[in-house]
């Protein structure tokens, strides 16, 4: 099958780890392009493909993608991963955009001074449990018996609030303790078979960054 | 019931100043109920209306939404102003997150130290006049057209008319080099529904001011 998107990037989740899980769960083939350093930023930018000299850049259907959000409504859209109508698209949306201010806060930590990290990781931790799990989980229980978190059907919602929880459980192992559906979801929804691929070893799905890369990592930007 | 969308927010811009530009741009009419004070704010929480104890909070359509974004996509797919397929959106939604961006650095300035004023000030200048204003110039160049995208009227270009305006309060003269761009002003701006938001007595908020920042300061303890 041949591939139909190219990611530019650097070699981690940052802003582009989103996409990669949406691409996958799509069945959507992509190969990615890691820069690893400034200078080959520099050259990216100076090539006219950034249309806001900023990553990740997606091209894909003939388009130079950049801004997260667009790639991923564009993704989502085309591979009706977006609800059956407006109001469907409404309530995903406003899930996904909660789970993308919660991915921030992780994003951020690792930049965070070794001396504010655990006040940091104390913040990110009260956010998730007080107040955007309780959401998902009164969600869930509105929908009992629902496999899905939008109009039982499987979309984006499904694939970024695990993306979520994965990373947040990351953080604290125990996340999900005071959460019982959403535990219930978390392993319903790893069993759909592209997540599960998605999942395994050797899959494009990148690992929490290394200490000792962030100085790296920092420098390119 | 009036069945307008009424929209929940301290009296100021910050982030529903985008969604009333969208509703007033689509020629919708629509209600505000003020956070005046922190007791307000947790009225909200305590009955329960807002999904993440954030606002803005829109009541739309039967629906409580919140989250900026969903509630811009929203309004700018049900008025028609989000193009007219998948690729136009995609464009559209380029467009517009980068105003966002601009915007943003630009809504976070009143809460800096004073400073940090002339430094954010000439961040400001630097962005608008070599990241985001060339890139909608060339965007106009490129088309020939009045519009950013699909030579019809879209969210991208209400979005774009406000991060000008909002810019202009800085630095009046920042679109000296990008004539597209004004001329670009000039049309939108007269599109008969923008007309009216501009006019005083609108809805339209104005640049935040000291007693705003404190009351905001205030309400959500920052």
């Amino acid at each position: 099958m041949s591939v139909k998107a190219k990611l530019h990037y650097f070699n981690g989740r940052g802003r582009m780890e989103t996409i990669r899980w949406l691409l996958a769960v799509a069945g959507v083939e992509f190969e990615e392009y890691f820069f690893e350093t400034r200078e080959e930023l520099i050259k990216l930018q100076q090539s006219g493909v950034l249309l806001f000299q900023q990553v990740p850049l997606v091209e894909i259907d003939g388009m130079n993608m950049v801004q997260t959000r667009a790639i991923l409504n564009y993704i989502a859209a085309k591979h009706n991963l977006y609800g059956k109508h407006l109001k469907e698209r409404a309530l995903i949306d406003m899930y996904v955009e909660a789970t993308m201010d919660l991915n921030d806060l992780v994003m951020c930590h690792p930049m965070q001074p070794p001396e504010g990290r655990e006040k940091n990781l104390a913040l990110i931790v009260d956010k998730a449990t007080n107040r955007y799990f309780p959401a998902y989980e009164k969600v869930i229980l509105k929908d009992h018996g629902q496999d899905y978190l939008v109009g039982n059907q499987f979309s984006r919602a499904d694939v970024q609030v695990p993306e979520t929880i994965l990373m947040m459980e990351e953080m604290k192992p125990d996340i999900l303790a005071k959460f019982p559906l959403l535990q219930g979801f978390k392993a319903r929804i790893s069993n759909n078979p592209t997540i599960k691929k998605f999942l395994q070893p050797g899959s494009q799905r990148k690992s929490e960054i290394e200490e000792k890369m962030i100085p790296q990592v920092m420098k390119i930007f | 019931m009036s069945g307008k969308p009424k929209l929940h927010y301290v009296n100021g811009r910050g982030r529903m100043e985008s969604i009333r530009w969208l509703l007033a741009a689509a020629g919708v009419e629509f209600e505000e109920q003020f956070i005046e004070t922190k007791e307000d704010l947790e009225k909200l929480l305590s009955d329960g209306l807002l999904l993440f104890q954030q606002v803005p909070m829109v009541e739309i359509d039967g629906m409580k939404m919140v989250q900026t974004r969903a509630i811009l996509s929203y309004i700018a797919a049900k008025y028609n102003l989000y193009g007219k397929d998948l690729k136009e959106r995609a464009l559209i939604d380029m467009y517009v997150e980068g105003t966002t961006d601009l915007m943003g650095i630009i809504m976070y300035l009143p809460f800096q130290p004073p400073e940090a004023k002339e430094k954010n000030l000439a961040l400001i200048t630097d962005k608008a006049t070599t990241r985001y204003f060339p890139v909608y110039e060339k965007v106009l160049k490129d088309q020939g057209q009045d519009y950013l995208v699909g030579n019809h009227f879209t969210w991208a270009d209400v979005h774009l008319l406000e991060a000008i305006l909002m810019v202009e309060e800085y630095k009046s003269d920042i679109l000296s080099k990008f004539p597209l761009l004004q001329a670009f002003k000039g049309r939108i701006s007269n599109i008969p529904t923008i007309k009216k938001f501009l006019q005083p007595g609108s809805q339209r908020k104005p640049p935040p001011d000291e007693k705003y920042i404190a009351q905001v300061k205030q309400i959500f303890n920052i």
